[in-house]
Parts: C-alpha cells; structure tokens; sequence
C-alpha cells in the first residue's frame, strides 16, 4: 500500500501537525507519533523520518518508541477495533471461551472477520466487577456475549455511515 | 422539578446508562449525569432526589427498553429505596470517594457545594512545610503498590531546589512536577478510573495541594489509553479547572502558580512503574530506569519530581479538610486511613468499598460481595493485581493492611481483589502469569526478559512430565532468579502468583495442560 506520506506537500502537513506539539510540549516523540496515528489510523511510512526532523533527534531514537509501544501500529486498522479484555477478572467470568467464541463466530462469518480484523487482546478494561469486558472502537461493554459485541460492531457501522 | 440521576462512569455506559438517560429524557425528565457510586452490579443504577429533602432513592439494572419514568415505581421490583443506607454503602468510609456518585464531575458548582476546595484553601493558608507535616501525621502511603510514606516524598521533593530540564541551558527556565500514575493496568482494579470519571477536581485539587507543598509549577498525569472516557473528563475538568483559576497563575488568588496537562499512554503495562512511566512521559521507550537517582532528586525531563498515584493524591483533599489525626486515627500499624477496596472478577456484588485498613478479605468478599456470582464454591482469590499471590478460600481472615498481608506473603497492592469459583485451573493461572509477563516486560533486564519465557516453557514441562520434580525444582529456582535479580516489581514479583498458585493449590499441577482445559470447560458447560 502507498504512503500518504510520499510528496512535498504531504510531508509539510505532516509537519505542519507535528510542529506545534514539538514548540508546547517538552519530551515529544511519543505524542508525534500519537498525533501522526489520530490522522492517519496508524503510522505510515515516511512518518518516523519526519518526527525525527521536527523533534531533533535521531530515526533510531523514533523507531525505539514506535517499535515499544502496542497501540502504535504499522498499518491500517479495520474498519471496527474489537479488543477483548484477557486479563485475570475477566477471564474469573469466562473471558477465555468468551475469546474462543469470538474467534470461532468469526471464523464462520467472513464478512464479520473482514471487518474487525484479528481480535488483539487487551490487558484490562478496568471494567473488572461486570466482566467479561471488550472493547469495540471507544465503546465500553459490559458482560459481553457474542451477540452484544455483533450488535455493538453494527452500531459502530451505522453510526460510522450516518458520519459520512 | 424532579430531578434523575443517571451514572456516566465507563462501567455503567457499558451495561448501557447512556440508552436510560436519553430514555428519561425523551420523556422531558431533568437528568443530571453522575460518576457511579460504585454498586456495580445493580448499575445502571438510577436515581431520583426526594423534591423536599434531596434524600435519594433509587432503582437497580435499569434498562431504557422496559420503562416509562413512571415505571419506577417504589414498588417496583428493582427499587432500592434510599441509596445511601444500603448496606454496602452505608459500612463504607468515604474519604476520597466521598462526592462520586453524588455530583456531577465536571460541574464546578456542584464540586464546591458538596465540600470541594476545602482542602486546597486550607493548605494555602498554611505553609508549604505544614502541608507537608499534615500529609506526613496523616500515615498516607502510596497507593499504587508500594505503599511509601507520602510526606516523606514530598519532603524529599520539597528540599530540591528547582532545575532547568536536563540538557537546557543554566538560564532556561525552573521546574518541579507533580506527576500523577493513572496507568492503572493491573487486573481488578478500577478505583483510579472511577474517581477520575466521577470526581476529576478532587484530583486536581489534590495535585494543586501538592505543588504548594513542595513548591511544584508543572503536573503531568499520565493516563492509559484503554480509559478513553476518563481521558475525555480530566481533559474538561481541566479546561474547567482553569476557567475557574483553580489552576494556572495564582491559582485561588494565591502566589501558587500550577498548571497539568495529561499524557496518555500507548499499550504497556510496565509503564505503571515509576521509572518507566517517566520514560514514556520523555517520548522514550518505557523501559525501567535504576535508581538512584530517585525521581524525588532527579526524575521527569531531570528536575525534582512527586510522583503519585491517583487515590494518594485525591486523598490528600479530604486529609487536610478533615484533618489529618482523624485520618490517622482509622486503620491498623502502619496502614493508616481508608484504602479504595476493588471488588472483582466472579463475584455476587462486585464494585468499590472504602473502608478502613483491617477489615479482613473474607468479610469483603463474602459479607459485602456476597460469595461469587456463579454460585459456585469460591476457590481462590488474587489480591494486588496479576503480580498478587492467590490466596485460598482459607486464608481470607487476613485483615487487608500492608504488614498483615505481607507477613502472608502477598500484598495490597492496589487494593483490587479478584475472585476465582472451582473452576479455575491454577496450573493455568500460574502459566498465565508468566505469560503476562514475557508479553509487558520491558527488556530491560535480564531475568524478567527471558526468564518469563522460560518460566511459561518450565511450567509447560512440568504439566507434561509425570515425574516432575525436576522441572518443579527448576521453576523455583527460576523464580528465585527473578525475585532477586529483577530491576522492578515486574519481574520480581511474577513469581507471587505462579509459587503461591504452586504452593497452595499443587493438585492442578499434576495434570497436563489440555487435559485441565478441557476439564474446566467440560466442567463449565455442565
């Protein structure tokens, strides 16, 4: 897939976002990279070159933190992120067959896999006395079931179709 | 005008509280969106004031599809009947949590009619170094987990003199930070998340007590990003906060100049650690500094910082508005005060209970969680998080204090307990405990990096081999590796939960590991 951070002009945009964060906040790398993910859904290439030139610092230095941190990714998200919460309290409530049954619903319904891509498991949703807990795009859910996340991913389409 | 009450914490929006608002508004109600008062398991859990005393009563798991207001009824199945004299909010001590559920968080008014900036315009009437005796005769410790002495830190913090970030010139400008820790990552624990959507200000008045204290001009608090609803109420809280110069220059009209902004973080649960966290805060790698120098002579961008998490700094408040001798006088030993106590996982009644230090897990978990939501025979319970030793349904009558626990070889932690039934396979616990941490460890250090990895191979052999002694004698010994060679509490408490799980509950570790699984699920289906 082709960077949108390719010509001249893509690449002043992209400073013209990153630049005032670099001039308010000290210590910035992580928020750049932050801010290139918020505009673009992940971080393309050509970002790491650009952030290193407005923060003053090193590729090697923005590479070390884009490569540490999970939520920083490489390419494009799905259209609906579901994360289901595979830590302790949640998994005291089923949180593993829960995650075992996602996978198999979407196993059996291609459109449904298409959609919301690989389940990444999240550590926690401090959701931890109504567990299991997911997380679909910023919704919260409680007690999740198959069905409730199926119907919070068709909320999140339609409310994402009503925006366009 | 009747007045609604409706909870906009994340727990309650997740059982869908937002549905039961717009429902009661549609029907032309006057709603007034709260934090939760923490009953998690009867949320939504709605409100009315009583129009000529302002009593509240109250309706459990309400869902917008099966009422009209007029269907809450008193006598209605699920009404409550006054919220504030049902038995699990009425043994609690509210100090810090003294306003969530009651008002609306990012309501200023609201905030200082049910006592808030008490505690601030008292500590600017005094000076910096009798703030900091208060918090010190209080007994507060640190509430993320390791439990240090906070007037002692601010002390330390207070007697730095004021530095340029590290590699500015000697001109450039003098800071101080007060940094808070809302990384809350640990399982079973939600107590930050719930006061930062239920009572923002109470957080920054805290933060502000803090600066005057040690002489502080910056706040950071660093916020994960799995909380993206309490990110967007400090976010308005702090906008507010300004507007009302409760932060900023001078703030209360005083000589107090501070301002916080927040940082959210990016997915790693190590970033919790101080070190790491300040790291992250620098736009770097979250891996583990060492210390010294401690981040109280040299931490965020080099200067002198107060690092803390979110329950200490929201006790201090109520500590200087209420005195700190009445809130030295609750607790036992040297746990002092009220500790936000987490009730999670399989449990009847999961939610908050602060209380004092010394009230034992089983009275937490059987008298006010009512035993565990499956109806099954409890089986074990993880205290302080996924590094938290697995206590047994035995050895509940330890009282919840940092010595008590820790002469039981487990600790507080963060204060959250998580309740397993019958089902649980330990043996899988214990693995899952070691793969926690070769998934969050930082790298940094050795033990924690490819010890991890093996412990989840050691274990794996142990649960194959028939005779395994062997590989039993070497997870021990790996953990001891880990315990005392680690450079922080990742690694070296990683062996809490796989020994305790071990030592109390050996059985599970003589059958293999799918054969366990599929006992458990077969056992769970049935």
């Amino acid at each position: 897939m082709e960077s949108p951070i390719k010509t001249p002009e893509q690449i002043d945009a992209l400073k013209g976002l990153l630049t005032p964060i670099v001039e308010r906040e000290p210590g910035p790398v992580l928020l750049c990279l932050q801010a290139a993910q918020t505009h673009y859904g992940y971080v393309p290439d050509g970002a790491v070159a650009v952030i290193a030139e407005v923060c003053n610092v090193s590729r090697a230095d923005v590479h070390g933190t884009f490569s540490y941190y999970s939520d920083l990714k490489k390419a494009p998200p799905p259209e609906i992120s579901v994360r289901l919460c595979a830590a302790e309290a949640c998994q005291a409530v089923g949180g593993r067959r829960l995650a075992a049954a996602w996978d198999e619903a979407c196993a059996a319904d291609p459109e449904l896999a298409a959609a919301t891509g690989t389940n990444e498991p999240v550590f926690c949703l401090g959701n931890c006395a109504l567990g299991p807990a997911a997380l679909v795009n910023d919704e919260l859910i409680g007690n999740a079931n198959v069905e409730a996340l199926k119907s919070a991913i068709k909320a999140a389409q339609n409310a994402a179709e009503t925006a366009l | 005008m009747t007045v609604w009450f409706v909870p906009r914490d994340a727990a309650a929006l997740s059982v869908g509280a937002n549905a039961v608002a717009a429902a009661l508004e549609a029907q032309g109600e006057q709603v007034v969106r709260t934090g939760s008062r923490g009953l998690l398991w009867l949320e939504p859990l709605v409100e009315r004031a009583d129009s000529r005393n302002g009593t509240r009563v109250g309706w459990g798991n309400v869902q917008a599809s099966d009422f009209a207001s007029g269907d809450l009824t008193e006598t209605a199945p699920n009404y409550l009947g006054v919220v504030e004299e049902l038995d699990y909010l009425a043994c609690q001590e509210r100090w810090i949590y003294e306003r969530v559920g009651i008002t609306d968080p990012v309501d200023p008014e609201d905030y200082l009619s049910h006592g808030g900036m008490v505690g601030l315009q008292r500590a600017l009437n005094l000076s910096p170094a009798d703030v900091v005796t208060a918090v010190t005769a209080s007994g507060l410790r640190g509430r993320g987990g390791a439990g240090f002495p906070t007037g002692i830190k601010w002390q330390t913090v207070a007697e730095q003199a004021a530095v340029p970030h590290k590699g500015d010139p000697i001109d450039a400008p003098r800071h101080k930070y007060i940094c808070v820790n809302a990384d809350e990552g640990d399982s079973g624990t939600f107590a930050d998340r719930m006061l930062m959507e239920g009572d923002p200000f109470c957080l920054l008045e805290g933060m502000a007590i803090a600066a005057h204290a040690v002489g502080a001009d910056r706040g950071m608090i660093y916020l994960r990003s799995e909380y993206p609803a309490a990110i967007a109420m400090m976010h308005e809280a702090i906008d507010k906060a300004r507007d009302r110069g409760w932060l900023g220059q001078g703030i209360m009209g005083s000589t107090c100049n501070f301002d916080v902004t927040v940082r959210v973080g990016a997915g790693s649960y190590v970033c919790g650690e101080e070190t790491a966290m300040l790291e992250s805060l620098e736009g770097r790698r979250g891996t583990v500094r060492a210390k010294p120098p401690l981040p109280a002579i040299e931490g965020l961008f080099g200067t002198p910082t107060v690092i803390n998490n979110v329950l200490t700094i929201a006790s201090v408040p109520s500590i200087l508005a209420r005195g700190a001798e009445a809130y030295a006088a609750l607790g036992q030993e040297r746990s002092r005060g009220t500790q936000v106590f987490q009730l999670a996982g399989n449990i009847a009644r999961g939610g908050i209970v602060e209380v004092a230090f010394g009230i034992s897990a089983h009275e937490l978990i059987f008298n006010l969680g009512q035993g565990t939501k499956s109806g099954r025979p409890l089986k074990a319970v993880q205290v302080g998080g996924p590094l938290g030793a697995y206590l047994t349904a035995e050895s509940l009558q330890v009282p919840m204090a940092y010595e008590a626990l820790a002469a039981e070889g487990a600790m507080l932690g963060h204060g959250g307990l998580v309740v397993f039934d019958d089902s649980v396979d330990m043996a899988e616990q214990a693995r899952f405990a070691m793969e926690f941490c070769v998934e969050e460890s930082c790298g940094k250090c050795t033990p924690c990096r490819i010890g991890a990895v093996r412990g989840v191979e050691v274990i794996d052999d142990l649960l194959a081999s028939d005779t395994s002694t062997n590989a039993e004698q070497l997870l021990r010994d790996l953990c001891d590796v880990m315990t005392q060679g680690s450079l922080c509490a990742m690694g070296g408490l990683t062996p809490q939960p796989v020994l305790s799980a071990l030592d109390q509950f050996p059985e599970d570790f003589k059958r293999s590991v799918s054969q366990s699984s599929d006992a458990v699920q077969g056992a769970v289906r049935e």
